[in-house]
């Protein structure tokens, strides 16, 4: 641990929803801090305000408690240092081709001139082997190759982090597997930090360096543990993934498959 | 179980795919012209024609009735000597007028809609009141209103525009996908960027079937209301010409009139909408 401020700060964040007149608590005071280049993975059931909590790190939601910061600065609403990839997949525009997708939020905010922006789209769409689709329309693309297009826009933005919200939930388990190994390849060249939602205890252990364990109604943190080193050694990931699922069900039988 | 397991395995190498290439059968000539929809139309119209004309020279009397070569012959004859142009200019010149300024108000009305509740309301409501009125029931007030001129029709126009525009660019709009809206927060757009940038493409089937609603209601408006205005304005448009032709017992200069204004109407509805369509909605999958 460094002894300099994280990347970013949740201090004590408690979220509610409004339901009618009755406020439904979806997190009670969340701790966490995600340092420089973490894969930092927010794992738990649902209902456990994990979506919600990464909602209120995008600006969306605001904390009835607690605070929330990055590089020191509280957030107030959404901006382009906090990308964020969605689950659904229509979350690509789809009256621009893969390309302008990709362009087009660096030449919104300002980021870059035409020109550049053309390049660093075309350098992430390289990068991420998209090159034959870069000219087609979203529709035209398969779940995953919207999935990882949305990626790519998030990571072409070079954001202080990239905010993931079960981006592969909603694709079959074979492109699934693909997509992870692909996430941790761009992570591998270019090391971004990246707070990932998920549900699935195997996909937390895969994907993080750090899990962080929500026990549900309303969402508290049950543990933050480290996840293995790369390349994982399947004994040791079977042995994590167990006691993750003790700390989040306990009681139960352990899960085998 | 054993005697599933006892069951023997298949292993397949995959055949080279240029290999499996089927060619399909040629149709023949006649087949592959009938696949043709413009072609089927086109012998449709002909036959149409073929019947009227055998119809009308069997019937014999040019006012009820001209033949369809005495109907195109009054139309060439119009186009030739410039009279059916000079009035298509000035019926589609008060159309544009009309639905430019409808649109113009539909999209206020719709961005206070969309911003207030009690602009929901308001819209709600207005269109609750007057989609279901026709224009042309607002003529006579118009013409106490406006006087005889331009003025009056485009008030009309107006009106036939104004409640399909914001009706289905409302709804469009507020049918925009969360995924979407959150994606154009992400990306720092507010206010007219966002509405512009974001809503208005992703609310664009709506849009368009908003003006193509717009369109067909205003093209038959103006035309019913030149029929009734034209006759004490100077300079009338196609329904005027009608209207002048049949007081001069010019029957195939009627048919002529009727026929321009099926021309134009054919011609934006399949021409002009059919190519936004193909450039945008369709070109994107946003066809519903």
């Amino acid at each position: 641990m460094s002894a300099a401020a994280p990347l970013l700060e949740v201090k004590g964040v408690t979220l509610q929803y409004r339901v009618g007149n009755v406020a439904v608590t979806a997190t009670y005071r969340v701790d966490f801090n995600v340092e420089q280049s973490d894969r930092f993975v927010i794992l738990g059931a649902s209902g456990c305000g994990k979506s919600s909590l990464l909602k209120a790190v995008g600006g969306y939601l605001k904390p009835t408690e607690g605070s929330i910061k990055i590089g020191g600065r509280a957030i107030n609403h959404p901006g382009a240092d906090r990308m964020m990839v969605f689950q659904e997949f229509d979350q690509l525009l789809p009256w621009k081709t893969v390309r302008q997708n990709i362009v087009f939020p660096l030449l919104a905010t300002r980021k870059l001139n035409a020109r550049e922006a053309d390049d660093k789209a075309m350098h992430y769409i390289n990068l991420a082997g998209l090159e034959r689709v870069a000219e087609s329309y979203p529709h035209m693309l398969s779940g995953g190759q919207k999935q990882r297009v949305a990626i790519v826009r998030g990571m072409a933005m070079e954001p202080e982090i990239l905010l993931m919200d079960e981006p592969f939930a909603a694709l079959d388990a074979l492109t699934r597997q693909r997509m992870q190994d692909e996430l941790l390849a761009l992570w591998d060249a270019s090391r971004f930090t990246v707070l990932f939602v998920t549900h699935s205890i195997s996909e937390a252990v895969k994907i993080g360096s750090r899990i962080l364990l929500l026990s549900p109604h309303p969402g508290q943190v049950r543990a933050e543990l480290n996840s293995l080193p790369r390349p994982q050694d399947p004994v040791a990931s079977v042995a994590l993934q167990d006691k993750i699922h003790q700390l989040l069900f306990p009681g139960e039988e352990t899960a085998q498959s | 179980m054993t005697q599933t397991f006892g069951r023997p395995e298949v292993f397949c190498e995959p055949q080279a795919t240029d290999r499996l290439l089927v060619v399909a059968q040629k149709p023949s000539l006649l087949a592959a012209a009938y696949n043709l929809s413009w072609l089927r139309k086109t012998v449709l119209l002909i036959v149409l024609a073929a019947i009227w004309q055998i119809y009308a020279t069997w019937l014999d009397n040019d006012l009820l009735f001209p033949t369809f070569s005495a109907t195109i012959e009054a139309l060439v004859d119009g186009v030739v000597s410039g009279v059916i142009p000079a009035r298509v200019v000035v019926s589609l010149k008060v159309l544009f007028m009309g639905l430019g300024v409808g649109i113009v108000l539909a999209t206020l009305l719709t961005a206070i809609a969309f911003r207030t509740r009690i602009g929901t309301d308001l819209l709600e409501t207005l269109t609750a009141m007057f989609n279901p009125l026709p224009a042309i029931a607002l003529l006579p007030l118009a013409l106490i209103w406006f006087g005889l001129g331009v003025g009056g029709v485009v008030f009309v126009l107006v009106h036939s525009v104004i409640w399909a525009v914001s009706l289905n660019a409302h709804s469009g709009f507020n049918s925009v996908s969360n995924t979407l809206k959150m994606v154009g927060r992400n990306y720092e757009l507010r206010g007219f960027a966002f509405f512009r940038q974001i809503l208005i493409p992703a609310a664009f089937p709506s849009i368009l079937a908003g003006l193509k609603i717009a369109w067909a209601f205003s093209w038959r408006t103006l035309i019913a209301a030149e029929l009734v205005f034209g006759v004490s304005s100077s300079s009338g448009g196609l329904g005027w010409f009608i209207f002048e032709s049949k007081n001069r017992l010019d029957i195939a200069s009627v048919f002529a009139g009727l026929l321009t204004i099926i021309i134009i109407g054919l011609i934006i509805e399949n021409v002009f909408f059919k190519v936004v369509e193909a450039r945008t909605i369709r070109k994107w999958g946003m066809l519903a």
